[in-house]
């Protein structure tokens, strides 16, 4: 598996706030290396979050998103204690499963 | 024929049952909407997703700087009151328009923050659907340091 990300979610008045850091070069393919040959894509491109198997935020990345993604969503329907866990996918089929307690 | 058909569906609801347990991940069984992220420029993203001609919105917030030091790396963040399931950002000048896309089940709440990468001063687009209709809001953002390494 990839680099682990930093996951923090933080309940509040019934909403979770979480704040995604990813690690991962996110090339965009539009870059050239010295020699000049192109630097291939590779990037994340589905990252899905879930509490109890049930999906809460679901986002489609292009190779436009910055080096070491952050990700901040908020939703409802969970408490303190509850685990999320956050899958993403990148286009080389290279994942990374990570999951943090809500607080 | 008989036989065919029996594989196929044999295979479809094996990939299914997997992703149902958890075999494979909910990601990987995902799609990633190809051509939606090949869209060249507002309308062909939106063809690729679905809409159409979206309407101009004053309910969209964009949270985003006038001014980007670096384009490498430039915080963009939506958020709306409207009932919102589908979140997209967009940035016009770069060679694929479409940046992020951003799913919002039942309990989401319409509200979303990352970074992204400008290739140049451009505008940046948020589109978001809400009961089946799509709405826009624009921004402007300067860069001064191009962030695709050019």
């Amino acid at each position: 598996m990839a680099d682990p990300m930093r996951i923090r979610a933080a309940e509040k008045d019934g909403i979770v706030d979480v704040k995604v850091l990813m690690k991962h070069d996110m090339e965009s393919g539009q870059r050239k290396d010295a020699a000049g040959a192109t630097i291939p894509a590779f990037f994340i491109q589905t990252v899905i979050a879930q509490v109890k198997g049930k999906t809460v935020f679901t986002a489609e990345f292009g190779p436009a998103v910055s080096k070491d993604p952050f990700l901040n969503f908020k939703f409802k329907g969970a408490a303190k204690g509850d685990e999320i866990v956050v899958d993403w996918v990148d286009n080389s089929g290279d994942k990374r499963s990570d999951k943090a307690k809500i607080s | 024929m008989n036989n065919q058909r029996r594989n196929v569906l044999r295979l479809t609801s094996v990939i299914a049952l997997m992703a149902s347990t958890g075999l494979i991940t909910s990601a990987q069984a995902a799609e990633w909407n190809k051509a939606a992220f090949e869209g060249k420029n507002l309308d062909d993203v939106l063809k690729a997703m679905g809409g159409t001609k979206p309407e101009t919105s004053a309910d969209i917030i964009m949270r985003a700087p006038d001014i980007a030091e670096n384009g490498a790396v430039v915080p963009v963040g939506v958020e709306t009151k409207l009932k919102a399931t589908q979140i997209a950002i967009l940035v016009e000048k770069n060679p694929s328009n479409l940046a992020a896309q951003f799913m919002l089940p039942a309990g989401a709440e319409a509200f979303v923050t990352t970074r992204v990468k400008m290739g140049q001063s451009s505008n940046v687009h948020a589109l978001v659907k809400a009961d089946g209709k799509w709405y826009i809001a624009t921004k402007e953002i300067k860069v001064t340091l191009g962030g695709c390494g050019g």
